[in-house]
């Protein structure tokens, strides 16, 4: 795979990681039937940190930060968000879900709403907001991706670069305190990487805390201020990115980066 | 220029091309006809072979159709008109259906309150347009809402409060919920939200309605079910089994897939069972043996015994058609919904079933029209729809050995209703498509 370069200076002004822990996993388990999908996962993001969560297919990866939101249930260990255990206790889930955006690989905008409407839905129904409020809402982060003049055309209508621009639009008008991206760019043509990347850098820029999965190592060189590698359902690898890149510890680690950098 | 070979595959377009006509022949009519006509010599004598075809069908039954007769008291009479002006030949006689059509319309239905059904069916339309027109204005929805009661009024008659004491259940529920919710929780709130109208309507409604009847006595002459019959019948019993059979089946298509093993064992134990029931055993068992469970002097109506099974057996179907859109529906739906923070029900109704309904509209159609159709079958258990009206005209001395008249007018009556619907849903499609407007 190639390097996406990332050609535009990054104000990394507001990107201060407090020390405010958003996302706690302690010894985290998870089993597909009896399939040991996550081991013993031990991670900490604190607010305004940006992690790039990277590793072979099938390591467990999305699985992970699946977990986050409870898109998956894990077995064993504790997840905390913002202070609030994740269990079985719905109220918890929905409170949890409403405060952490989801990017999806293949985008899962609402075909049968307009844009504008797939931005408002959820601020009306869940956070009460009323319409007009909320249509002024999603109007100022459709401009912020870039696409006000689009919406009120319908998802099919939509080059997939700009599909992923309305879920990251869609995501904030929920106003998260995290966004979780799982793979945004994997299913995008080459030259519509780039359009969701940038305002993925200009979301970082502004100090949210972010976890993407993906395998754009430009971006995780640039923006994110720790990567860690998984390999067959366990964290192999976390450091900071100059240190991960130009100096790989494990065996794993280095093969992968090999592989993927290395034409 | 260049004279190395590998430069020659080298090119470099100067200006872009801009968009050209297509060469004539390409389009209009006489392109049309070749294409689709007189593609080549096979194709072109099948066409000809079918128009000719086309045509001497229509030279055999159109004469017979318009100069059919359509005055005469009975068939003897019509046959003596016929000779006398055609000579030895045989066209239709509608005049069974000018002599006939109140009857097979409104069936035994007392003819000084004809008007009483035709009110019903105009009003029908206006509560239908608002469910159909999604541009009109929401607030008619409320006179929507109240039609089936204002429908058995009219059609049945009697005391006006039995009708409002039915709409008082749906009241009645709604304040024992709100009432119970703050004391013994959500649990107890939903079901008393079920209960309380199913305890009003077995057990108070009745007499309550029949004590403000004396009180205050407000109704219009009643009329017996029997007498009820004729499409009026098809009408009644089609539409209240579309209506209900619709949001029964949804409901059971989300029970199959809960994660909930009794309520899923129940939906797939009840959806299972109906399928596999012929529909006439159901409406033996509404006529015959349901009076034996019931407490002994309960009076079920007996249309309202019908439209019970017809509906069961309608959403059975109804379930499994839109299981099929449900299952369509990608797995990011669900996840997009769950991971916006909105609740089940919420996520239900404003993204699963809109588009799991929308796949479903052809399978959804379908069903109402079987449906439609199946009404038919009433004539098994004494009920006189219009199909079994043609029976009883034909046994009278007059009508006697007719008969391609009055089933030429139940199938047309038949296919007016049921073509109408499958063109309202191609329509709703079409409006519904949003990936390429």
């Amino acid at each position: 795979m190639n390097e996406t370069t990332i050609d535009r200076d990054i104000d990394r002004s507001h990107m201060q990681v407090s020390d405010q822990v958003a996302i706690q996993i302690t010894n985290m388990n998870k089993w597909y039937g009896a399939f040991h999908v996550l081991r013993d996962i031990n991670m900490t993001a604190n607010h305004g940190e940006r992690i790039v969560v990277c590793g072979p297919s099938g390591s467990g990866k999305s699985t992970l930060i699946r977990c986050i939101n409870r898109l998956e249930v894990h077995q064993a260990g504790s997840i905390q968000v913002d202070g609030v255990e994740l269990s079985s206790d719905l109220k918890n889930i929905d409170k949890i879900r409403s405060d952490v955006g989801m990017c999806f690989q293949h985008f899962n905008l609402f075909p049968h709403l307009t844009i504008l409407e797939n931005c408002t839905l959820a601020p009306m129904h869940v956070r009460k907001t009323p319409k007009k409020e909320a249509e002024e809402i999603a109007m100022q982060f459709l401009e912020k991706v870039k696409i006000p003049e689009q919406a009120l055309k319908y998802p099919g209508q939509l080059s997939g670069g700009q599909q992923q621009r309305v879920a990251i639009a869609r995501s904030l008008c929920m106003k998260p305190r995290i966004m979780l991206f799982d793979e945004p760019t994997s299913a995008l043509d080459p030259e519509m990487i780039k359009e969701v990347l940038d305002t993925m850098i200009e979301l970082a820029e502004e100090g949210m805390t972010m976890i993407c999965v993906t395998h754009e190592m430009g971006f995780a060189r640039q923006v994110a201020n720790r990567v860690i590698f998984m390999d067959q359902g366990q964290i192999v690898e976390q450091n900071e990115p100059e240190e991960f890149f130009s100096n790989p510890q494990s065996e794993r680690t280095q093969l992968f980066l090999s592989q993927i950098l290395g034409h | 220029m260049t004279n190395s070979a590998s430069h020659d595959h080298a090119y470099v377009r100067d200006e872009m091309l801009s968009e050209m006509a297509p060469p004539p022949g390409e389009t209009g009519l006489v392109h049309w006809l070749r294409d689709n006509m007189f593609s080549s010599v096979s194709n072109g004598l099948l066409t000809l072979v079918a128009l000719y075809a086309i045509y001497a069908m229509l030279a055999a039954v159109l004469p017979w159709m318009v100069l059919g007769v359509w005055n005469a008291g009975s068939l003897s009479e019509c046959r003596e008109i016929l000779a006398a002006k055609y000579g030895d030949t045989d066209y239709a006689c509608w005049a069974v259906l000018s002599e006939r059509w109140k009857q097979l319309l409104f069936g035994f239905y007392p003819q000084d309150l004809y008007w009483r059904p035709v009110l019903a069916l105009v009003l029908l339309f206006v509560a239908l347009a608002p469910l159909l027109f999604d541009h009109l204005p929401r607030k008619l929805l409320i006179f929507s809402a109240l039609y089936p009661f204002v429908m058995y009024l009219l059609v049945w008659g009697g005391s006006v409060w039995v009708p409002l004491s039915v709409i008082a259940g749906f009241a009645i529920g709604y304040f024992a919920s709100k009432i119970i919710t703050p004391v013994a929780g959500g649990l107890a709130g939903t079901i008393a939200l079920f209960l309380a109208p199913v305890i009003w309507w077995l057990f108070l409604a009745g007499p309550i309605a029949g004590l403000f009847e004396d009180i205050i006595p407000l109704s219009i002459e009643a009329v017996k079910s029997k007498t009820i019959g004729g499409f009026m019948i098809s009408i009644v019993i089609g539409l209240s089994g579309i209506a209900l059979s619709l949001p029964i089946g949804v409901v059971l298509a989300l029970g199959r897939q809960s994660d909930l093993l009794i309520v899923k064992s129940i939906c797939v134990g009840f959806i299972e069972f109906i399928r596999g029931v012929p529909l006439i055993t159901l409406l033996f068992t509404a006529s015959l043996l349901l009076q034996y469970f019931l407490p002994k002097g309960t009076n079920f109506d007996i249309v309202l015994r019908v439209i019970i099974m017809v509906t069961l057996f309608a959403s059975a179907y109804m379930a499994e058609v839109i299981r099929g859109g449900l299952a369509a529906l990608p797995r990011g739906q669900y996840e997009a919904a769950d991971a916006l923070g909105l609740t089940y029900w919420q996520a239900q109704k404003l993204i699963i079933m809109p588009q799991a309904l929308k796949i479903s509209i052809p399978g959804i159609v379908n069903t109402f029209i079987g449906l439609f159709k199946d009404t038919t079958l009433v004539i098994f258990i004494g009920i006189f729809d219009i199909l079994g009206l043609t029976g009883a005209i034909r046994a009278s001395t007059e009508w006697n050995g007719i008969y391609w008249e009055l089933f030429i007018f139940v199938a047309v009556v038949f296919w007016v209703c049921c073509f109408s619907m499958s063109q309202y849903s191609q329509w709703l499609e079409r409006k519904l498509r949003t990936d390429h407007v």
